[in-house]
């Protein structure tokens, strides 16, 4: 089951540059939320601090509380173990090129150590079957790589990859922003499905897609949140004239 | 500001609404004036006047579904197309009523002029100023002037109802006046009309302007809860 995620009092720099300006927000469990705002306005540094990839720069700091579930990511979790709970998607699709789809899906589960050929083949198969993605390719699952697939193949690939582990939280940072119409479609049906079983966070610059996708959507302006309310409220009548003035095209 | 022509194509959106009004508007005035005149040229501009505005409103609805389809408005604009196809579709139905008050006085023309108990010139006065003023209220995007349109309704209503029962009672008591009166009635009632079709316009304005569903009484936005039970 996905876990919600609790937000308070977030602030982010990289060096001297404060990117993010005491973020509060709650992403209800097992519900997708958007995160939507023009580049630059701290949309996907906010998803990296929710697994902690954004310290991985040296001269990044966070502070203040992001609770996955119960737990504080920042205070009871290490890095490894909050990663294990908030699997991620890139824009691109990124599979490791020289393995088999097999294999990537595997990647994760065998770094922390599963060797067990029964429980990885069984968890395999239903991660791809979770992704969508299995009765596509389940006659060359060790035949042939990750690289060989299509582009929404391959994404579907790196949404397996990330539900080998057993996540409670999946980010989503443009996934299907590389993608045309039917892989898009396809992810978005996927992200629906997944809902029930995940919490998912997706970034995008698609606005449809967040209105199709998304419980909750939230915007980003300047490093601030802006609003955040009901998917349906943001897109046909948003509280906030920057709000509106984004969505209608305004500006950004 | 960005989005340049899709800002431009709203405007002409409405600009194009804005004569299908003035049309809708002067249907009605003709259709007045020929009951009053008995004058049946002006019932034929009243017909020719209908079929521009059934073209009007055809035009119009492709320009709202291009504009739908192809710019995916979202919030301001996207509830100022949704009630322009609404206004679009009250003003075609403004267009039909004139239609129709025409086609009564054309019936009329076979019967003797007789005085009845009926305002029709008073209800007309006062629909026409309704429609007025709801399209005033979309042409300035004015919630507050749209608002003051609805309560006007209620005049009409009344005015109407009263109609509806002189006239029944003239038909009981001189059925000889029966189809000047049901003639009567009829123009009444789509006076009447008219005026619901300006309450019509005057709650797409304020959806469009404040996101408020105003209709039925019913005063929520998207979002909130129901209102509770009195």
């Amino acid at each position: 089951m996905g876990a919600g995620i609790q937000v308070s009092g977030l602030n982010a720099s990289y060096g001297s540059n404060h990117t993010l300006f005491d973020i509060n927000l709650n992403m209800p469990a097992n519900n997708a939320t958007a995160l939507i705002g023009p580049s630059g306005c701290g949309k996907s540094t906010f998803v990296r601090c929710l697994n902690r990839m954004h310290e991985t720069n040296p001269i990044a700091t966070v502070t203040g509380k992001v609770l996955i579930g119960e737990l504080d990511i920042y205070k009871d979790l290490s890095p490894v173990e909050v990663r294990r709970r908030v699997g991620m998607v890139f824009q691109r699709p990124n599979p490791f090129p020289t393995m088999s789809i097999y294999d990537n899906v595997a990647s994760g589960l065998k770094l922390n150590g599963f060797s067990n050929r029964r429980v990885l083949d069984e968890v395999v198969e239903r991660s791809l079957k979770d992704a969508a993605l299995f009765d596509e390719v389940k006659d060359d699952l060790k035949k042939k790589s990750g690289a060989s697939l299509s582009g929404g193949q391959q994404q579907r690939l790196c949404i397996a990859r990330a539900l080998a582990v057993d996540p409670e939280v999946l980010l989503m940072d443009e996934p299907a922003s590389a993608l045309d119409p039917v892989s898009t479609a396809k992810i978005e049906d996927l992200i629906f499905q997944l809902k029930s079983q995940y919490t998912i966070v997706i970034v995008t610059h698609n606005m449809q897609q967040a209105a199709r996708v998304a419980e909750n959507t939230g915007f980003f302006l300047n490093g601030k949140m802006i609003e955040f309310d009901a998917t349906h409220k943001i897109f046909t009548n948003p509280s906030d004239k920057r709000t509106e003035d984004y969505i209608t095209g305004r500006f950004g | 500001m960005v989005r340049l022509r899709f800002q431009q194509s709203l405007d002409d959106l409405k600009e194009r609404l804005l004569v299908m009004a003035g049309m809708a508007e002067q249907a009605i005035q003709r259709a007045i004036e020929a009951f009053r005149t008995r004058d049946i040229s002006i019932c034929d501009l009243v017909d020719h006047g209908e079929v521009a505005i059934d073209r009007f409103e055809r035009e119009i609805d492709q320009m709202a579904l291009d504009l739908l389809a192809m710019e995916q408005p979202m919030a301001i604009d996207l509830r100022f197309i949704l009630a322009v196809i609404k206004i679009n579709a009250d003003l075609e139905r403004v267009g039909d009523a004139a239609s129709s008050i025409s086609d009564r006085v054309r019936d009329l023309q076979a019967f003797p002029v007789v005085d009845l108990p009926v305002d029709i010139p008073r209800m007309a006065s006062l629909a026409a100023a309704m429609v007025r003023k709801s399209l005033h209220s979309f042409l300035e995007g004015d919630a507050d002037l749209a608002r003051s349109v609805l309560s006007l309704d209620d005049d009409v209503d009344r005015l109407n109802d009263s109609a509806f029962f002189a006239l029944s009672n003239l038909m009981k008591a001189q059925p000889e006046l029966t189809p000047q009166a049901l003639n009567a009635m009829m123009i009444a009632r789509n006076l009447e009309r008219v005026a619901d079709h300006a309450t019509n316009i005057a709650e797409d304005v304020i959806f469009w302007v404040r996101g408020a569903d105003v209709r039925h009484h019913v005063h929520r936005s998207p979002g909130s809860s129901p209102p509770a039970a009195d």
